[in-house]
């Protein structure tokens, strides 16, 4: 092992600090991405099972709850019904991919990953910004499978395939939103395992207390404005409209964001991003490992 | 002028605990700074400081001539950091942990290539360049650690613990490494445990314990600081130990310690190698056979212990097996016990099982 090394020559001390600009904020994350994406192709596990619980949700709900659930405008066709369902299962999986984020972020805290970067030169929101992105890439991913084994059970969008591809940048967008939520929580907690429950534990009334798997009108009363504001549920109902999944007697609920699912899906999201990706990236400047 | 790497009055609180509690430090530029302490002194917190990793409380500090409260992102250019847990990604080749990190540097795509070419040429990790960093042993991790470290060759560099750990080979290869780092000019600030690797590497060395910097000085100012030279004789037959007791005693300046079990003797002296020479003609007028004698600084275990009333740690002899990251808050008490049952003067009863190779080039260097 013999190392030569230049040491290069001093330079007088600077008078403001070297600045880090949106060109280089964007390779950093690009760069962080690909590493993110390395590793997922290499720990192909965590993408297999994070489509086997979907898949589960997609049958299980299909055949065993399809012919129970009354929805408004279709009554108990079991057909109709898991039409509907697709909505809200990508749109829960989509969320789901938070979890994953969380506990990779840990995982980096802990193996002393994050501190590596936090001392390179590099653009402060560069680590979590690459790997919501590389989360992205995943999700797409997810989605397409998804749809894939909707189709096959017989799940269909009906109002073209502009509409369609709407309600999937729609859904990456929810996913992405999420992501942010996951990488505050992996900041936050002291182990991948806490972050990997935490990341999951409140996903769960989240998105039950939705449209996304009964309608809101069969639950008890005050429980209707909460799954109705839930902002997971606009972006159900903006994905059933988009797909043309809504049976022909619907009737959207009194609710603002069931009014304008689409936009309100988009505001939630913009709202969620601008909220979490500050206090994460604040949370990682200030990170002690 | 301040130093490649200089600190003045760094405090540091986490709840109630006083991580740092005014530390000053300035190393030279092209110099080893050895920051030596047990778990908990507060070495890996000024270390966390002077990389940017964390904000003191206050203090001053500046590395490469820059200050880093004010400038940090100017500083992370001319740092590397090599830590303790070799953080490099396991999921990542030995390559591709390169060059994300040179380009995270803001090399060029292609210089950061190029660049973690040579790296694992020199690091003798070519061959395993295109594997998974998951499928690398301890030793080969912590060499991909060291030279993600150095991508760009930083002028300052900082090593946290960086063989704790590790099997002797690859401790040695390390500190090779680091060696010829600081020829070819590069400022090193290295935390330790092992007093023997401060004593092996670091032109100066500090002393740090309950956050504070308790001592400072070459290795030999610290030495002289605790007290004069020591006889140690090793008898080969059981039954001379009481004869060769009577000769230490009569030649040494100090009460003479015996171990039985090792059948070795030791005795403060006043007078070197002349009293040595006395030693070894009046067991031999006494044909008292021996299988080792000779003359031993006081090692830095010895500082460490007279300094702090407590040994550095309970497995210094051994970073061989490496130290357990939670040595528990009874470890340290153990070893006090046992440093003020034997004196501050007995620093060989926490080596007696030590291999002799590392005792061995111990005595090497200090007759050099």
């Amino acid at each position: 092992m013999t190392i030569t090394q230049e040491n290069p020559a001093p330079v007088p001390p600077p008078t403001s600090d070297t600045s880090i600009g949106v060109a280089q904020a964007a390779r950093d994350s690009l760069v962080v991405a690909k590493r993110n994406l390395l590793r997922m192709m290499r720990i192909p596990e965590v993408v297999i099972f994070g489509l086997v619980q979907p898949i589960m949700f997609v049958v299980l709900f299909s055949y065993v709850f399809g012919g129970s659930i009354n929805i408004p405008g279709a009554g108990l066709d079991a057909s109709s019904y898991r039409e509907w369902l697709m909505g809200g299962i990508f749109a829960q999986t989509v969320t789901f991919a938070t979890a994953g984020a969380s506990a990779g972020i840990a995982e980096d805290m802990q193996k002393g990953i994050i501190d590596r970067f936090r001392a390179l030169p590099m653009a402060r929101g560069a680590v979590l910004t690459g790997r919501t992105f590389a989360d992205l890439v995943q999700t797409a991913l997810t989605l397409v499978v998804l749809a894939i084994v909707a189709f096959i059970v017989g799940w269909r969008f009906h109002d073209g395939v502009v509409k369609a591809f709407a309600g999937f940048v729609l859904l990456l967008l929810l996913g992405y939103s999420f992501t942010w939520i996951g990488a505050l929580i992996g900041l936050s907690v002291r182990s991948p395992e806490a972050a990997t429950s935490g990341g999951l534990i409140w996903l769960f009334p989240l998105t039950f207390i939705s449209v996304a798997f009964v309608p809101s009108e069969n639950m008890p009363g005050w429980l209707q404005p909460v799954a109705e504001w839930n902002p997971f549920s606009a972006a159900v109902v903006a994905v059933r409209d988009l797909f043309g999944n809504q049976p022909d007697g619907y009737v959207a609920p009194d609710a603002w964001p069931l009014q304008h699912p689409v936009l309100a899906t988009v505001i939630y999201c913009v709202v969620i991003i601008a909220i979490f990706r500050t206090l994460a990236v604040r949370k990682y400047k200030r990170a002690t490992g | 002028m301040p130093g490649a790497i200089y600190a003045e009055g760094l405090v540091k609180t986490f709840g109630d605990v006083k991580a740092l509690d005014g530390v000053d430090i300035d190393v030279p530029e092209g110099t080893v700074l050895g920051l030596l302490g047990p778990n908990g002194a507060g070495k890996t917190t000024a270390v966390r400081v002077l990389t940017t990793l964390i904000q003191p409380d206050s203090g001053r500090v500046e590395v490469a001539g820059i200050d880093v409260l004010k400038y940090p992102n100017t500083v992370r250019r001319s740092i590397g950091l090599s830590g303790q847990f070799a953080a490099v990604d396991e999921y990542l080749t030995g390559r591709e942990n390169l060059q994300m990190v040179g380009q995270l540097y803001q090399l060029s795509g292609r210089d950061a290539k190029r660049r973690a070419g040579e790296l694992l040429e020199r690091f003798g990790l070519a061959d395993a360049a295109d594997r998974t960093a998951k499928t690398y042993s301890g030793g080969m991790r912590r060499r991909l650690d060291l030279a993600a470290a150095l991508v760009v060759s930083p002028p300052v560099m900082f090593m946290d613990e960086p063989t704790t750990g590790l099997d002797p080979r690859n401790r040695q290869a390390l500190w090779d490494v680091m060696q010829e780092l600081v020829a070819g000019g590069t400022t090193l600030l290295l935390t330790t445990q092992y007093l023997e690797e401060a004593d092996h590497l670091a032109h100066s060395i500090a002393v740090v314990d309950l956050g504070r910097i308790i001592a400072r000085g070459t290795s030999d100012e610290l030495k002289d600081a605790t007290g004069g030279d020591v006889v140690e004789v090793v008898v080969h037959d059981r039954a001379h130990l009481p004869a060769a007791r009577r000769i230490m005693d009569r030649v040494g300046d100090g009460e003479v310690k015996v171990e039985e079990h090792t059948r070795r003797l030791t005795v403060p002296v006043d007078g070197g190698a002349k009293v040595l020479a006395e030693v070894i003609r009046e067991l031999d007028a006494e044909s008292i056979e021996i299988n080792d004698i000779g003359l031993r600084r006081p090692t830095l275990d010895d500082v460490f212990i007279s300094l702090t009333g407590h040994a550095a740690e309970d497995q210094v002899q051994a970073p061989v097996k490496g130290a357990t990251k939670d040595g528990g808050p009874d470890a340290p008490t153990a070893a006090a016990g046992q440093g003020t049952g034997e004196g501050t003067g007995e620093g060989t009863g926490e080596g007696g099982d030590a291999d002799g190779g590392e005792g061995g080039d111990a005595d090497k260097e200090q007759s050099k």
